[in-house]
């Protein structure tokens, strides 16, 4: 099953939508309370990288019995250093963007730790794509 | 307990029922659905909020309760009964008054509800000091108890394993009573019910083996009964209002309100009542979108129990009645004297084990048919329309595919469907007719001037 969300850079309130609309697909397909909750921890984490650091980007997912992929492409300005990106505690964030709460760098280590497989790739001044992979 | 053996206060009067979609469009679970031009809940997804109750608009939903007579038969005869009881009157009518009368009519013995407020208090405490997940959820409105059940699977380990005060008072008042000699089977608790799920959480309770009291009295019921009682009497009372109770101190009067708990429990605590708002939230707690709150207090009614459905004043009224009650008693602080010696005996029996989830979303335990059955849910939406009308008899589009796909409707049930099946030929109109009075009553299209609204209603 295929499904697809639009996410808007810099509106902030409407972060979480579709990790909100995965939940709800989740639950509806009896998975594990606690998978779905990694499931959507790291697909929210997703959600606000974009809105903080892209102008616009897309979520896609691909549910079936066995697995979920998520793919995350945005179009912004792209991450410099993966390997950097991927340490806690570092953060590109804006001063903006942290007064709300956000940018703690914590985001990419999270989802890390709340999937089964990541795939980070990045050009500079394009944007960025994040696959990942949660297994049921 | 499982689902087919839960008790539910809420029934529908088929007599009264003229099918409209009210009830079915306010259900925060998707519970009704109406057949045959009636409404239907469906059992294990109500959680007994009463909002079907609220909504209605000829009063066809009702709440059963013990029949009052079944008082009399125990010899000492309690009613518990809760602050909210109290705000329903006018500030004219004292305390003592409406206890007094509720003795005329038959109770031995008139207790508060709040009584216990201060050990429970002690308990959740203890609670949050424990190694425990984040935030703490209140297990004082059996309704929110019972739509995380249903709703959200994954926040269960969140409840409080404390008793509501309901039960914490009941155990308190049967012991004191036990211990002046009065043997248990001659001891009839009856609580004075603000709303449905109260009534539930009695009858079938989530997480104790059994409660400890007896029967359940409506509000509604017993308000009429007092406010007849005060107006015969005129000044002159045949009762005084019985051992004289200690007063309760600000804190238990408003325990049952809005922000009744949060004053009192550790950390940053919220207070959020409604239950679409308790939704909301629960949701963005499902998600760990809010990670630093340690304790919410959730209430189902909007105004928490002013509003229950039972209640007959206007909550505000209520609540403001409440608050300046509270504020005569501004000076009472801790415990009832009474209530000291059983601190002990209490906070022991105050733990519930923990509360069962038993989700209604899944559209198969097998997750591999699930997936087929949401495959098919999804084929469904690209015909139906989208209008959520609720002319097919169930809540949402998205509800009737739902139960096409698990073989409780069919597609011609929507009739924008039917006209596109009647446009193809693929439909007689005869025959849409006969679907749409399978769902809204036989006849129910014809010309009815005594209808609400219409210019002979009611004749």
């Amino acid at each position: 099953m295929l499904f697809k969300y639009e996410v808007e850079g810099g509106n902030f309130s409407k972060a979480g939508f579709a990790s909100s609309e995965i939940k709800k697909i989740l639950k509806q397909i009896n998975i594990d309370a606690k998978i779905i909750k990694r499931i959507v921890v790291a697909l929210y984490e997703g959600e606000v990288n974009v809105v903080a650091h892209a102008t616009r980007g897309t979520v896609l997912a691909d549910i079936d019995d066995k697995q979920i992929y998520i793919r995350i492409e945005d179009e912004g300005p792209g991450i410099n250093d993966i390997n950097l990106a991927m340490k806690e505690g570092y953060s590109t964030a804006s001063e903006k963007v942290r007064e709300m709460g956000f940018g703690a760098g914590m985001g990419l280590p999270n989802i890390k730790r709340n999937t089964d497989w990541l795939n980070l790739t990045s050009n500079v001044g394009e944007g960025t794509v994040l696959e990942m992979k949660t297994f049921f | 307990m499982s689902a087919e053996n839960q008790y539910h206060a809420l029934s529908v009067n088929e007599s009264l029922c003229y099918g409209c979609t009210h009830c079915m469009n306010v259900c925060p679970t998707d519970a009704i659905r109406i057949s045959a031009g009636k409404a239907y809940i469906r059992r294990d997804w109500c959680v007994d909020c009463g909002e079907c109750m609220k909504a209605c608009t000829v009063d066809a939903f009702y709440v059963e309760q013990d029949d009052f007579d079944k008082i009399f038969d125990y010899k000492y005869r309690v009613a518990l009964v809760p602050a909210v009881m109290i705000g329903q009157f006018p500030s004219n009518v004292s305390e003592s008054e409406i206890f007094s009368v509720m003795r005329e009519i038959g109770f031995t013995h008139v207790f508060q509800t709040e009584h216990t407020v201060d050990v429970i208090n002690e308990r959740i405490i203890e609670e949050q000091m424990k190694e425990n997940v984040k935030p703490l959820i209140s297990s004082y409105c059996p309704a929110v108890v019972r739509l995380i059940q249903v709703r959200f699977p994954s926040l269960v380990d969140h409840i409080v394993l404390v008793k509501p005060p309901i039960d914490a008072s009941a155990l308190f008042f049967r012991r004191k009573l036990q211990d002046m000699g009065i043997p248990d089977n001659e001891i009839g608790l009856f609580y004075v019910t603000p709303c449905p799920a109260k009534i539930a959480a009695v009858k079938s309770p989530v997480g104790e083996e059994k409660s400890s009291v007896n029967g359940v009295i409506n509000m509604d019921f017993l308000y009429n009964k007092v406010l007849l009682g005060i107006q015969g009497r005129a000044g002159k009372g045949t009762r005084a209002a019985g051992d004289t109770l200690p007063n309760l101190s600000a804190k238990s009067i408003l325990w049952s309100l809005t922000n009744g708990e949060t004053p009192y429990v550790r950390g940053r605590c919220l207070a959020i009542d409604e239950i679409h708002n308790v939704i909301d939230f629960l949701e963005k707690i499902e998600n760990d979108e809010i990670t630093d709150v340690d304790f919410l207090e959730l209430r189902a009614c909007d105004e928490s129990c002013a509003g229950g459905v039972l209640v007959v004043g206007n909550r505000f009224l209520t609540v403001e009645r409440l608050h300046k009650r509270a504020q005569l008693f501004k000076d009472i602080h801790g415990m009832p004297e009474d209530l000291e010696p059983y601190t002990d005996y209490l906070k022991k029996k105050l733990s519930i084990h923990p509360v069962e989830p038993r989700s209604m979303l899944a559209l198969d335990e097998d997750t591999g048919k699930a997936v087929q059955k949401m495959l098919q849910v999804r084929k469904m939406m690209c015909y139906l329309p989208g209008i959520d009308c609720g002319a097919c008899g169930a809540p949402n589009c998205q509800s009737l595919a739902k139960d096409i796909v698990q073989k409780e409707a069919q597609l011609s049930n929507c009739v924008f469907i039917q006209r596109m099946m009647e446009k193809n030929k693929k439909l007689h109109g005869d025959h849409a007719i006969r679907i749409i009075e399978k769902v809204w009553g036989k006849d129910r299209l014809d010309k009815d001037c005594t209808k609400l609204g219409a210019k002979n209603e009611g004749m």
